[in-house]
């Protein structure tokens, strides 16, 4: 597969089958969809077959907005190849996700990216040791962006 | 601050830990005033993606 085709994915530049979406206002220079990222409790079912953002096991409390944080997208996805036949398209948020002045306490253990302009479709699912928080604030900060840290990869081998 | 507003850490016990292992490195700090818990926060680094996800490495 081209490196170069992986990339276009992460930017929506084929279409192989129909699908329904919100306008991204022109239909040769479309705009970035909005993507946020939401917190869950440790009860919850978060994994890969999440498909959409919901409310349901998405951790409350004071200072915390449901839906989450607004995700700063900076930088576009890379596409590069390691070799004649291997590459790595990567993505990466270009700020830490910061909750401020939350009080969360209920055990939460993972956070649900999500596109919020194309109707809340689910992106991925990152889990870590279970945490509360009292009138503080949690900080997740992003990996490396290359090919082998990067938040988000599609690669060949 | 705490929930009870701003105050003088003196008056506050600060108790710190850390998790390290293969999936992460997280920090948290908590403060309390005698048995109560007036402050927590977190701060998780991830090292590597979980992998039941798949989305976020996939091989073709």
């Amino acid at each position: 597969m081209c490196t170069s085709f992986m990339g276009e994915l992460l930017v929506g530049a084929h279409q192989f089958g129909s699908v329904t979406l919100v306008s991204r206002t022109s239909l040769t220079a479309p705009t970035t969809d909005t993507f946020k990222a939401a917190l869950y409790l440790a009860s919850a079912t978060m994994n890969a077959g999440t498909t959409v953002y919901t409310t349901t096991g998405e951790v409350t409390g004071a200072g915390y907005t449901a839906g989450g944080i607004t995700v700063t997208n900076g930088t576009a996805p890379t596409a590069t190849n390691s070799s004649s036949t291997a590459g790595t398209a990567y993505w990466t948020p270009s700020a830490n996700f910061v909750y401020s002045g939350v009080t969360l306490t209920t055990a939460f253990d993972s956070v649900l990216i999500y596109n919020s302009t194309q109707g809340n479709k689910a992106v991925s699912v990152h889990t870590f040791g279970s945490q509360t928080i009292t009138s503080g604030t949690f900080t997740l900060t992003m990996p490396t962006n290359n090919t082998t840290s990067a938040l988000l990869r599609l690669a060949t081998t | 601050m705490t929930t009870k507003g701003e105050m003088d850490d003196a008056l506050l016990d600060k108790r710190e830990g850390t998790i390290d292992n293969e999936d992460e490195y997280t920090t948290w700090v908590e403060y309390w005033l005698m048995d109560e818990l007036v402050h927590r926060s977190a701060h998780v680094t991830l090292k590597k993606m979980p992998t039941f996800a798949g989305a976020e490495m996939a091989i073709f």
